[in-house]
């Protein structure tokens, strides 16, 4: 599972495993997982529900503490690293503070780590720009659409120098053409910025459209089944190169990939 | 104007003020005629109808006083009077109130640090809540004369200790409503919290505290009628020579119904514009929050 070498590991698990203990008996919503994240990446988790794609993002964050196995983020363990505020994390849903302006909450996590007051300004002014807010600073979240909620959730993740973006089905909520919409707009973002992204979805094209590398993931035990390398070029990716032979292809292989981590469930 | 009073509430309330108003009437008919009919049996006269409800509207020390009784007593010892002289409502309205304000506010404290333990503090949340909800169970009426005595022999007395049977009646449903508002943000932004690495004083600043106000406020309008009652019921037991609850017992010592009924008028006006008076705060803290108007 191990993919050559080539840049510099930003995240890198090894033998994890996350079991929870409910009612019904033990969990494993991740087992024995090796994966690793280069700089620079964009990794999309996909899989059915239950198979850890979700939890694994959250070891990550430090949101869960993993059973067994390492995980190193940024060669830290997930723990420092979010101390060190080495990523952000974008939610499934908005995440806004629903008293504070779209402003006032991209500001938030720069409050909390102490930014002066002009660089506060000086930074969500930025990141506005740069999810194409401007002119909505002002309101306040229940006056944005869904879709705008988000993108003012992924600014607020930008707002600070984290230069991994963690992103747990953010447009899973959202109508399609709004989806597309965010996805090029995430792309785009993804090139300026140069962050690496771990995107969960489960969406196939939607996984295929934004990644260099997919991880196709299986349930009960959570557990890695296929990584694919994208042959599509990273800097040329307009909506209709999902008509394309290499795209369908791709496409193709995640779903078998899929359909085979499921066995006889189907 | 029409399309505003059909659409407002003021018209239903007029409606059930009426209403009452006219059963409080019958009502002092039936409950005040057989000291009229025992009157006029001593006199030697018979009451016709009228006579009958004329002699129960103007009772000296009626069973009902009829509201018309109550409103020129209001009125004779609120605008006719100056606030200052004993005889003044308003006099006797301010000593409670000012024992409610201090209540209400030692009560309201109490009960968010109560809150705020009970929150971040496991060993508190076991043990504290069964101590508060039992603290609830004693009657008031029992255990207030308790605390003016030992105040007392601690040498305090006029204000405080009205204020403290305020405090214990007010700090309950403080207390209980904010712990549901601080606990209530989803998980989700506790998350986010986490991610950012927050401090726990910033999550309670940034999230928990502007995230339990709307809780805080209901709880208020709970906790200032309350605090209310906890003062008059301060003041019956003291002998106490002022206060809206000392006029309430002299009227009870001495018959004066009028005197009783209109001190009760006054205690509900005080207790409607000081619930009124939260929501107001509670509009104009929602307002500067950005909420959905």
């Amino acid at each position: 599972m191990t993919v050559a070498a080539g840049g510099t590991p930003v995240i890198e698990a090894q033998g994890l495993s996350l079991t929870f203990e409910t009612n019904d008996g033990p969990v494993h919503a991740l087992s024995n997982v090796d994966l690793r994240v280069d700089k620079g990446d964009f990794v999309s988790f996909i899989g059915p529900s239950g198979c850890g794609k979700t939890t694994f993002l959250r070891v990550a964050a430090d949101l869960e503490q993993p059973s067994s196995g390492s995980i190193r983020v940024n060669g830290m363990s997930p723990a420092e690293a979010r101390q060190k505020r080495a990523y952000g994390y974008v939610f499934q849903a908005a995440g806004l503070f629903p008293w504070r302006t779209i402003e006032a909450n991209i500001r938030l996590p720069l409050e909390i780590m102490g930014y002066g007051q002009a660089e506060q300004r000086e930074r969500a002014r930025r990141v506005v720009e740069l999810v194409e807010l401007e002119g909505f600073e002002g309101k306040y979240p229940w006056q944005l659409s869904g879709g705008m909620q988000q993108r003012a959730s992924i600014a607020r993740a930008l707002a600070f120098d984290a230069d991994i973006l963690l992103m747990d089905e953010p447009f899973g909520a959202l109508d399609e053409i709004v989806r597309d919409k965010l996805n090029e707009q995430l792309l785009d973002l993804w090139r300026r910025t140069e962050k690496t992204i771990g995107f969960v979805t489960h969406s196939i094209p939607e996984a295929v459209f934004l990644s260099t590398r997919i991880v196709v993931m299986s349930p009960r035990p959570g557990r890695v089944t296929d990584v694919i390398e994208s042959t599509l070029s990273p800097d040329d990716r307009p909506l209709h190169i999902r008509e394309s032979r290499d795209f369908l292809e791709i496409a193709a292989r995640v779903r078998d990939g899929l359909r085979a981590g499921l066995g006889d469930e189907l | 104007m029409r399309r505003r009073l059909a659409s407002g509430s003021t018209v239903p309330i007029l409606t059930i003020v009426g209403f009452i108003i006219a059963l409080w009437y019958v009502m002092a008919v039936v409950l005040n005629a057989p000291w009229a009919y025992d009157q006029a049996g001593r006199q030697g006269v018979t009451l016709d109808f009228g006579g009958l409800v004329a002699a129960t509207w103007s009772q000296d020390r009626p069973r009902l006083p009829a509201p018309h009784q109550v409103a020129t007593e209001f009125w004779n010892t609120t605008i006719e009077v100056a606030p200052t002289s004993r005889r003044s409502l308003v006099h006797h309205a301010w000593i409670t109130l000012s024992a409610t304000l201090m209540g209400f506010v030692m009560g309201a404290t109490l009960g968010i640090l109560l809150a705020i333990g009970i929150v971040h503090n496991r060993a508190m949340d076991a043990s504290v809540m069964p101590w508060v909800i039992a603290s609830q169970t004693i009657p008031i009426l029992a255990i207030a004369p308790m605390i003016i005595v030992v105040l007392a022999s601690l040498g305090l007395t006029g204000l405080l200790p009205k204020a403290v049977i305020s405090m214990y009646l007010s700090f309950f449903p403080v207390a209980v409503g904010m712990v549901k508002g601080l606990r209530s943000p989803d998980r989700i932004l506790l998350d986010q919290m986490h991610t950012w690495n927050a401090s726990g004083t910033q999550t309670f600043v940034k999230l928990r505290w502007p995230a339990a106000l709307p809780y805080l406020f209901a709880s208020l309008k709970v906790a200032v009628a309350a605090s209310l009652v906890g003062a008059i019921i301060g003041e019956l037991p003291t002998g106490a020579v002022a206060g809206l609850g000392a006029r309430m017992l002299s009227g009870s010592y001495y018959g004066q119904t009028i005197q009783i009924w209109s001190a009760l008028v006054m205690a509900s006006i005080l207790a409607a514009s000081l619930v009124a008076l939260v929501g107001l705060a509670e509009r104009l803290t929602a307002r500067a929050m950005g909420a959905r108007p």
